[in-house]
């Protein structure tokens, strides 16, 4: 074997030496490693939860266009309209409900309730034809607003529009509750994320100091800067791993658990269905990503830990 | 092979350890420093490796001016150093076998090479069988022991030991330093400091004497002795 490899295999070999010799000092730097990554892992699941949650709200939010008796019985007309509201990036969707269909929809949405039932198989169908948009999203309707206020296109409809009523107000709320959510989503995870990094780098440089003593020996014995710091890095790259499986196994069985307890429910705004469809959905670049977090995080602490204990003396 | 020209060290402005020391040592003489506590002996050590930088003065140590050598190059001039630390300074999370297999394990020697000398350097300072102990299990007496054979695996060209004797029975003491002195027959500049007047009196080398900072004599054996007598 040639001379570098040799060190490098003495580097890998120490650092595991190291990592079992001082296992206690292991276990109190993996807890608290193991503990803020569970809490970032934790963090981007629920805000991916709360945006599925958002999506789904918005997913609701659509603009009801009710149109003219005449007008719903003119195919060219409406597909007109159609094709126009389709044109706008904005729209996702545009959905033709007929007369009839919105009969069976009042009947079935009102069906508890025979006094309405009777009340309206008395008449005509009073229930006008309508078309419903959905917005890509619902913050920006403007556009499509203000081509719906175009006189002939008014001219078409039958009364107004309904995101102008009260669920113009309903509509408002929620999409400014979920733009907030997603915000306040993103900046928790940050602020997590930092937080973490600050603990676990300071529970490392803790452990190293420590044991400041054996680096200023293996100094004046006349290591090299990475013969000595190298098996620190290993060391601290192995605690990084072990709390990324660990991180990664706990939240496994967290949603094992809870996805059967709730069956399937959720827990407040919480959907832990979709935590868990999540989680498993994207195990692989979790527990990547957890990875790749952990011994980043392990190597760059014990990398600039070290550094103030390896300098040589400067002063005169 | 050392040279100390006018060597000041001060510490805190007013505080001066060492007071333009001159020293000249040549290549595989051994020389006893002497003093008492607080003289500099230590701070004199600590310069020649490089520990300290000197306030002013020169030292050039085999061919090294040290004004001239970079943070890259300490290491490499350590390497050619054996110390013997008045405090052992052994690496705890270590067996007695792998403290002193470090010192070579740090220059790329291989295992092979590593296992066969490691022991005989144990047997010659007498801690055969106890290759596996950590040194928290030993004897003060015997860390020592695991420091000096630290310091001469390598088989240095500079030797420097810092009261290797000082925690050690007369006999074992006296091992030491014959093993000091074999180190030294094999071609290896040896200084020692020392309290044990003793050791002083048997050895007949040099004997350089600091006091307050200063090299209050610089003589061979004979004279020394010759001085103390009078």
């Amino acid at each position: 074997m040639n001379h570098w490899l040799i060190t490098q295999w003495r580097i890998v070999k120490t650092g595991a030496q190291n990592f079992v010799r001082n296992l206690t000092l292991a276990i109190a730097a993996i807890a608290v490693m193991v503990i803020t990554l569970t809490i970032i892992l934790f963090s981007v699941i629920a805000s991916q939860t709360f945006n599925n949650t958002i999506q789904q709200i918005t997913n609701k939010i659509d603009i009801s266009i009710y149109l003219k008796d005449s007008v719903a019985a003119n195919d060219e007309q409406r597909t007109k309209i159609m094709d126009e509201l389709k044109a706008f990036n904005n729209v996702r969707e545009v959905k033709f409900i007929s007369k009839e269909d919105a009969l069976e929809a009042y009947k079935e949405a009102n069906k508890k309730n025979p006094d309405l039932l009777a009340a309206i198989s008395q008449t005509d169908n009073p229930l006008p034809a309508s078309l419903q948009v959905k917005p890509v999203d619902p913050n920006k309707i403007d556009e499509i607003k203000a081509y719906l206020e175009k006189p002939e296109i008014k001219a078409l409809q039958s009364e107004e529009t309904s995101y102008s009523g009260d669920r113009k107000v309903a509509i408002d709320k929620i999409t400014q509750a979920t733009t907030f959510m997603q915000r306040a989503g993103v900046v928790g995870i940050i602020i997590f994320t930092i937080v973490s990094i600050m603990i676990i780098f300071n529970t490392i440089r803790m452990a190293i100091f420590n044991r400041r003593d054996e680096l200023h020996i293996m100094r004046l014995l006349g290591a090299s800067t990475w013969f000595i710091r190298g098996p620190f890095v290993v060391e601290t790259v192995m605690y990084g791993i072990i709390a990324a499986l660990l991180s990664v196994l706990i939240c496994n069985s967290l949603f094992v658990v809870s996805s059967s307890a709730f069956e399937a429910s959720s827990l407040g705004v919480l959907d832990i269905k979709f935590a868990a469809n999540f989680f498993s959905d994207h195990y692989l670049v979790i527990l990547t990503a957890q990875l790749a977090i952990g011994i980043l995080i392990g190597a760059a602490s014990s990398a600039i830990a070290t550094r103030r204990y390896l300098k040589f003396k400067t002063s005169k | 092979m050392i040279l100390l020209d006018r060597v000041t060290k001060v510490y805190n402005r007013n505080n001066t350890a060492l007071d333009r020391i001159s020293l000249h040592v040549q290549q595989k003489e051994f020389v006893i420093i002497i003093g008492t506590s607080g003289a500099g002996k230590s701070t004199l050590l600590k310069l020649l490796t490089r520990e300290e930088k000197p306030s002013s003065g020169k030292i050039v140590i085999g061919g090294l001016d040290y004004d001239k050598l970079k943070d890259r190059d300490i290491p490499l001039l350590r390497r050619k150093i054996g110390v013997v630390f008045q405090d052992f300074k052994l690496l705890p999370n270590k067996t007695v076998f792998e403290n002193v297999a470090f010192a070579l394990e740090i220059v790329g020697f291989g295992s092979r090479e590593i296992n066969h000398t490691v022991p005989r350097v144990l047997d010659i300072v007498g801690l055969k069988g106890k290759e596996n102990r950590m040194p928290a299990e030993l004897s003060g007496g015997e860390r020592q022991r695991v420091a000096i054979a630290r310091a001469i695996v390598r088989q240095p060209k500079i030797l420097i030991a810092d009261e290797p004797t000082g925690n050690l029975d007369p006999k074992h003491a006296w091992d030491v330093i014959k093993v000091l002195e074999k180190i030294n027959r094999y071609g290896t500049t040896v200084l020692l400091t020392t309290h044990n007047q003793e050791i002083v009196n048997k050895l007949k080398r040099r004997v350089v004497t600091i006091q307050g900072g200063r090299v209050v004599s610089d003589r061979a054996n004979a004279e020394y002795n010759k001085g103390l007598t009078k």
